[in-house]
């Protein structure tokens, strides 16, 4: 008897009995969809989150005064931070031309009151250096951002956020050349940014001046909020942290003092995150595999003894013990990678309708639908060998005497 | 040792010992015959006698515990498990007592079921199982199941799936016990057809009057083979059928008056 004999077989008996077969195939299935729908979650959260971090400007690395929390982004400042981190350092860091460095950019923040033409708005008001803007991945919409020229002359000239240009003029495009009121200061407006937002959060809030202007009319201080720093490659991210935290640490004399987020371990950290949370939920759906696979053993053991004539019959006309087990594995593993390719396409469609109620992305990589199949298809091999071996060894009169 | 090559069957001493716990049941005891080809052999005898023992053995589902059977030609005593089923699937055409069809496949599939362990292409397989369901005179209900036929049908699917690979020997084992005595008639006309066309056949019963359809009628008892009847006349099937046929049709003649 050939392979495809025993495919047809095994393909007739199981449409033979239809609600059985999918009720037998529903545990994969289940088990299956569960795991897809998981990994594409977690998968595409992850690439959702390291997307939106790139988007904040790519190769970055942060120099905050106080100490960081590991990883998570958020820290806690260290007693007196406020004066730490100084423009001086900037200035020299800046001027010792370091490998691996591209462009360096320092900004200090305050939350100011702005008002034009009768509206008023609380917002950020962020001074900055020229570089800012391609280090941090902003575009502009209209306009222009300021310059060196603009810097060197303490030019009271602001670039505003698309949502701070929509909240003064109504229409952003009607903002540039237009005055606006900074505190007590008049500042002219030269340019408006791109709309932008990541991971929720509106980047278009903000008012953007030069730092020198920043300095003299609005905090007076020489101190900054942080440092960023855009390496030439992500490679260089590492080695360039290192040499800046060496240099930060002998100016400020206190390692606790400052800390420098590196982009690279950001994205490791949000991957090491959503990885081990993809692994623990496929690890917990890969259980309702299992039990999908004793219920197809479950079954394919009630089939063998229900159908033990038929067996001796097949036997006593020429079936070999082979013929037999093949029919019986071939009847296991149909189970199985049937429920296993149900189980993929339930699991997408679900993802798929799970990510429109809400936020997220759902992607689904290749490999991981390949996983899932050859993982039922694996289960229907392993737990169909003891029935079909146990079919395949019975005695011919026996079963045939069987009733 | 003598060439068997005239026989189609040739058994020398023929020993099937059974242990149950520590008792020794000697069900067949040293039996010996030839069987030449175009037979029609009845086996018969009591319950116990090792008439099963017998036809199992004869049939390649057992293996004898010593003695020798030749199968056309071949010694299939002490060939391996996979060589058997080789055997019976080639060598043997099973009737069984309660037909043994698969419930699920039609009268077609059930026939052509031996065809597909013997490796036969589907389309070959086909035509040769419609050539063989219209010999035994089911030609107009191929696609039936054996829950869509009657007992004296489904025995004639079973025996048109016995002839398909062409086998040395037809084993009948008790093929009328499920049947009423007319259509028991029509199964014996069809071996008795069979035989004519040159058909080797081995009938398993215990009821005298189906034995008796045979050419010869070995007695078995105590495990021992202890005469061979030659039946001079055998019954012809066709002449009984005919009898029981004018006698129905007398009854009810005599019932219709009244």
């Amino acid at each position: 008897m050939n392979l495809n004999e025993s495919f047809r077989t095994a393909f007739f008996n199981l449409t033979a009995n239809k609600l059985r077969s999918f009720l037998t195939m529903l545990g994969i299935i289940i088990g299956v969809a569960a795991v897809v729908t998981m990994t594409g979650l977690g998968q595409g959260m992850r690439s959702q989150v390291v997307g939106e971090i790139s988007s904040l400007g790519s190769n970055l690395l942060t120099v905050i005064p106080g100490r960081a929390r590991q990883g998570v982004g958020s820290f806690i400042r260290a007693r007196g931070s406020a004066s730490i981190l100084k423009y001086r350092y900037f200035q020299e860091l800046q001027e010792m031309y370091l490998p691996g460095i591209q462009a360096m950019t320092a900004e200090v923040n305050l939350f100011k009151t702005i008002t034009a033409s009768g509206e008023n708005t609380s917002t950020q008001v962020v001074g900055t250096t020229p570089d800012y803007l391609e280090i941090r991945n902003f575009t502009l919409q209209s306009g222009r951002f300021f310059n060196n020229y603009d810097m060197l002359h303490t030019r009271k000239v602001a670039v505003l956020g698309n949502t701070v240009a929509q909240d003064l003029f109504g229409e952003p495009s009607q903002a540039v050349g237009k005055i606006i009121r900074i505190g007590k200061t008049n500042f002219t407006v030269i340019g408006v940014l791109e709309p932008k937002t990541t991971m929720g959060q509106d980047l278009g809030n903000q008012v953007i001046v030069p730092l020198s202007t920043h300095q003299q009319y609005l905090g007076g201080s020489h101190y900054l909020g942080s440092i960023t720093i855009k390496t030439v490659s992500q490679e260089d991210l590492d080695t360039v942290a290192a040499m800046v935290e060496d240099f930060m640490v002998r100016k400020v004399g206190d390692p606790d003092a400052i800390s420098i987020l590196n982009q690279n371990d950001l994205i490791e950290t949000v991957e090491n995150i959503t990885g081990t949370i993809t692994l623990f939920l496929a690890a917990i759906t890969g259980i309702s595999l299992l039990v999908g696979g004793i219920g197809i053993m479950n079954i394919m053991l009630v089939s063998v003894v229900e159908r033990t004539r038929e067996i001796g019959l097949r036997k006593a006309i020429g079936a070999k013990p082979r013929d037999i087990l093949f029919q019986f594995v071939i009847e296991s593993s149909l189970l199985s990678i049937g429920g296993g390719s149900i189980g993929v396409v339930l699991g997408t469609l679900l993802g798929k309708v799970m990510v429109r109620f809400s936020q997220g992305t759902f992607s689904l990589s290749p490999g991981a639908v390949a996983l899932a199949l050859s993982i039922s298809l694996a289960v229907g091999l392993f737990f169909g060998i003891y029935p079909a071996r146990r079919a395949s060894k019975l005695d011919p009169i026996t079963a045939l005497r069987y009733e | 040792m003598v060439s068997h090559n005239h026989h189609i069957i040739s058994v020398r001493e023929l020993q099937k010992i059974y242990r149950i716990d520590r008792i020794e049941v000697r069900a067949l005891n040293g039996v010996s015959f030839d069987i030449v080809p175009g037979e029609f052999v009845a086996i018969m005898g009591p319950s116990g006698s090792g008439k099963t023992t017998l036809t199992n053995l004869l049939g390649c589902l057992d293996t004898p515990t010593s003695g020798q059977y030749f199968l056309d030609g071949e010694e299939v005593s002490k060939l391996k498990e996979n060589q058997l089923a080789d055997i019976r699937n080639r060598k043997i055409g099973f009737v069984f007592q309660n037909f043994h069809l698969l419930p699920r496949l039609s009268a077609l599939q059930n026939v052509e079921l031996p065809m597909i362990y013997a490796g036969i292409p589907r389309h070959k397989r086909h035509h040769r199982a419609v050539e063989l369901l219209k010999m035994v005179g089911l030609g107009s209900r191929i696609h039936h199941r054996p829950n869509q036929l009657s007992g004296g049908q489904n025995q004639r699917v079973a025996i048109a799936r016995a002839l398909v690979n062409d086998p040395a020997i037809i084993l009948a084992d008790e093929p009328t016990g499920n049947l009423d005595s007319l259509t028991g008639e029509e199964i014996m006309g069809i071996f008795q057809q069979l035989n004519r066309m040159g058909k080797t056949i081995l009938l398993i019963t215990h009821e005298r009057d189906i034995a008796l359809h045979a050419k010869c009628i070995f007695h078995l008892r105590d495990g021992k083979l202890v005469r061979i009847e030659e039946v001079p006349n055998p019954l012809n099937a066709e002449t009984i059928i005919a009898e029981i046929q004018a006698q129905k049709k007398k009854e009810k003649e005599d019932h219709e008056p009244q």
